[in-house]
């Protein structure tokens, strides 16, 4: 096991370096001079050139990237050039807020999705399983951000049942914090909850033709035990499969529900800095993001390992 | 609902008796965007500068009036010929760490301001060229040259004074913990979501600020920002969707306040910044004048902002004392623009690209006047592009016409001098005129209101008729507010001062 290991993260640093490298020379592909940025309203040319300088902006590209991934090595992401905060403590401030997001829309879309296809497919062709998928479609095809914005108009101006937008820290007040994400995680969570339904609705519909259900129920166990506890439990395998592939996209998803809501998590980060061409911001955040999900990955390998030992014969 | 909600805060306001003293007061003010670095030598954002409105202290501050009056400085004169400036200090402020604030520390202030590697106020204080302290509570700026813009100057970042010891410190890092000596104290900021304030007991007026604590919160989305003063979760705003103006006015729950800003919008043209000069609407004024008789600005004020911003066609507004009355705003003029194009040799009309940051306010404004222009065979091809990238392509000269705006400086000076002098630091369009440069340098070292407007008419003469600059409307900062708040005043220069202003619950 320890030696699958190291061959697997040799084999990552390339991939590694590979992205770094990407990152940094696709960033300065983007038209927009970070240091006019940075130079303010007044654009002093006697301040443009000094921050270039001190920014090292002349030095050709290979030469800042070296600078750039000799720091990133010792744990030195660099600084950000819009508030002189330290980009690692950004993205330590940043992510547990993402992370809540993310995990709240995740619980909002297993609530919604997993019964609802349930219902859908042990009531296949009738009026429930259509208003089940009338209402999965709207949740796939209606914007976040109009949504989001609806979601607001009406529950916090109409209504004023919970906060417009920001954010409390879970630690500080859980309460609070849990009002305040309620929105943001709705919006994100409808559309899982569609996805989540459809596959839901299929896996059932297999498992609720099988001869084990059908044995079950010759048996003359009660319609709830059937399906909740010989159907679901066996179409919930692809089910769970699926959940984890999403939760990747509900990082992403979270992009945009972050700007809506105002909610200061990763998404919100990195939109931002790539407007204001800050420039370290951003290459420090796709680089933790790489190193995270090649990590993840080699983490999942091993684990597939451990439930399958059979799979390590093939590899 | 109501009902509920009565309860709740009732239950609320029973819970806080019976734990002690009634809740701290905490004024939620809403920012378009997040500022930037809070040191007010290295900061360049106009959001950042409402923060330290209510953080640092300033030299001098001014009426919404634009004059010019003590804060930290009690009076001051100059010598003779206007290049040695003496101003007496208050002797009762302190820093927020402790230190007491003299002249001394004005003097580490200035010299930080001139020195440090990352100081965006180096051009602000360069006629500065040497700062003393000639008594405990005074200080003495000798100048090289004349400078009349330099106490304007001092009502802003310029003038803000830190406590130096924190400063020298902090180096580069100052803004992570700034240390000022205004009203209010830093207490906490949490990138993207919030910048607490607390009050400055020993502040030296602590009795005008009747608030224990004031929260920014940056909210980028004007719908949202708007939804949140409705909803109660915040108490003021700043920069309200002039779409937003007649909802607002409605609600009996909310105020609006505006003031027109010292800046203005309008489209810059290359004129002389490089090889894309070298077309006809770089090399031919008559075909920029056209275009300015084409549009109707107050239909175009009418159509996009319902009325609420102020039509232009200077520098600065027609209310200022330094308009120049003699070039009022002209009518729309269809058949006269046509009559220049055919003059200039395009009976058939002439096609113009313009560059236009992404977002909605600035597209709708070009489109209205694209559609004017259209009329008097003015055929506008719109670029938008994110506002990095324009920036970049106008510095560079790669553009033929740019709709861009200023925020506006207090001193008329910052709003002219750096867009059109041949060494101006901002002069995008690469406009030189010899007569425009000996007007607007003359003006910046005269201390006399009259030699100044005087030489500002002058400059104005030849910029509107070659119209490097065709200068659309003036903004108004349009402040949306809880209407429980009392005593708050619009200001031209957008900040959001809260000495006097009160919240009754």
């Amino acid at each position: 096991m320890l030696a699958f290991l190291a061959r697997r993260v040799l084999v990552a640093i390339p991939t590694v370096v590979l992205i770094s490298m990407l990152v940094f020379g696709l960033q300065h592909l983007l038209p927009g001079d970070p240091i006019l940025v940075m130079a303010g309203e007044e654009r002093d040319p006697e301040v443009i050139a000094l921050l270039r300088e001190k920014y090292r902006m002349d030095d050709p590209i290979p030469v800042q990237y070296l600078a750039w991934i000799g720091n990133a090595l010792t744990g030195d992401l660099g600084t950000s050039l819009r508030t002189q905060q330290p980009v690692l403590e950004l993205i330590g401030e940043k992510l547990p807020v993402t992370l809540q997001l993310a995990l709240m829309a995740l619980v909002v879309a297993v609530c919604i999705g997993i019964p609802a296809g349930v219902i859908s497919a042990y009531r296949k062709g009738t009026w429930v399983d259509w208003l089940a998928n009338l209402v999965a479609l709207s949740g796939l095809s209606v914007p976040n951000f109009w949504l989001g914005i609806m979601l607001i108009l009406l529950v916090s101006v109409r209504l004023g049942w919970l906060p417009a937008s920001g954010y409390a820290p879970f630690s500080d007040d859980p309460l609070r914090s849990i009002q305040v994400m309620a929105m943001p995680a709705v919006v994100l969570g409808t559309g899982l909850a569609a996805t989540l339904m459809r596959h839901t609705r299929s896996a059932m519909l297999g498992v609720l033709r099988a001869d084990y259900v059908r044995t079950a129920r010759a048996k003359g166990l009660s319609e709830r035990r059937v399906v909740i506890r010989h159907a679901l439990r066996n179409a919930l395998v692809p089910v769970v499969t699926v959940t984890t592939i999403l939760f990747g996209e509900l990082l992403a998803g979270a992009v945009l529900t972050e700007q809506i809501f105002t909610i200061p998590g990763f998404g919100k980060l990195v939109v931002d800095a790539v407007f204001n061409r800050d420039y370290a911001v951003v290459q420090g955040i796709v680089l933790c993001t790489g190193v995270a999900f090649v990590a993840m990955n080699i983490l999942s390998d091993a684990l597939y390992r451990v439930l399958n030992p059979r799979m390590g014969e093939v590899a | 609902m109501k009902r509920f909600l009565t309860l709740t805060t009732a239950l609320g306001l029973g819970l806080a008796g019976w734990a002690g003293p009634a809740a701290a007061q905490d004024l939620r003010i809403a920012l378009q965007s997040d500022a930037d670095v809070l040191d007010p030598d290295q900061s360049r954002t106009f959001v950042g500068r409402i923060v330290y409105t209510s953080l640092c202290d300033k030299l001098v501050d001014i009426t919404p009036d634009l004059e010019i009056i003590p804060q930290l400085a009690t009076e001051w004169s100059w010598n003779e010929d206007g290049t040695v400036l003496t101003m007496q200090l208050r002797e009762d402020a302190s820093f927020h760490d402790g230190t007491p604030f003299n002249a001394e520390a004005v003097v580490r202030n200035i010299e930080r301001s001139q020195n440090l590697d990352e100081s965006r106020r180096k051009s602000e204080v360069a006629s500065i060229e040497n700062v003393e302290a000639t008594g405990e509570y005074e200080v003495r700026f000798t100048l090289g040259a004349p400078d009349a813009t330099l106490l304007a100057q001092f009502t802003d970042r310029a003038g803000m004074m830190i406590s130096p010891d924190a400063a020298d410190a902090a180096g580069v890092e100052f803004g992570l913990d700034p240390v000022c000596s205004g009203p209010f104290r830093f207490k906490e900021r949490i990138a993207q979501d919030r910048i607490v304030l607390e009050k400055f007991d020993e502040y030296w007026n602590a009795d005008a600020y009747h608030f224990d604590t004031v929260t920014f919160l940056p909210i980028p989305d004007t719908t949202v920002r708007f939804a949140n003063l409705r909803s109660g979760d915040i108490d003021m705003l700043e920069r309200l969707a002039t779409a937003d103006i007649p909802a607002a006015e409605a609600d009996p729950e909310i105020e609006v306040q505006s003031a027109t800003s010292l800046g203005y919008q309008g489209i810059t043209f290359n004129v002389g910044n490089g090889d894309r000069a070298n077309n006809p609407w770089g090399e031919d004024k008559r075909l920029r004048q056209a275009l300015s008789l084409a549009i109707d600005r107050n239909a175009l004020n009418q159509v996009v902002f319902d009325g609420s911003f102020v039509p232009g066609n200077q520098s600065f507004p027609p209310a200022s004392p330094w308009y120049d009355a003699d070039h009022p705003v002209a009518e729309r003029d269809v058949e006269a623009a046509r009559a220049l194009l055919a003059e200039a040799g395009y009976p058939d009309g002439i096609d113009l690209e313009v560059q236009v940051p992404n977002t909605n306010v600035p597209l709708q404004v070009m489109q209205v006047i694209q559609a004017m222009a259209a009329e008097a065979g003015i055929r506008i091809s719109i670029t938008a592009k994110e506002f990095a990238t324009m920036l970049s392509d106008q510095t560079a000269g790669d553009y033929t016409a740019s709709q861009v705006g200023w925020s506006g400086r207090v001193d008329p000076d910052g709003n002219i001098h750096q867009f059109v002098t041949t060494e101006g630091g901002i002069n995008d369009s690469g406009f030189s005129n010899a007569t425009v440069d000996e007007a607007l340098d003359a003006a910046r070292t005269s201390n006399e209101t009259e030699t100044r407007k005087a030489e500002y008419d002058a400059a104005r003469d030849v910029l509107i008729d070659e119209s490097p600059l065709v200068y659309l409307y003036h903004d108004a900062w349009v402040t949306a507010l809880d209407a429980a708040i009392e005593g708050y005043v619009a200001y031209p220069d957008g900040m959001i001062r809260l000495e006097g202003v009160t919240m009754s619950e």
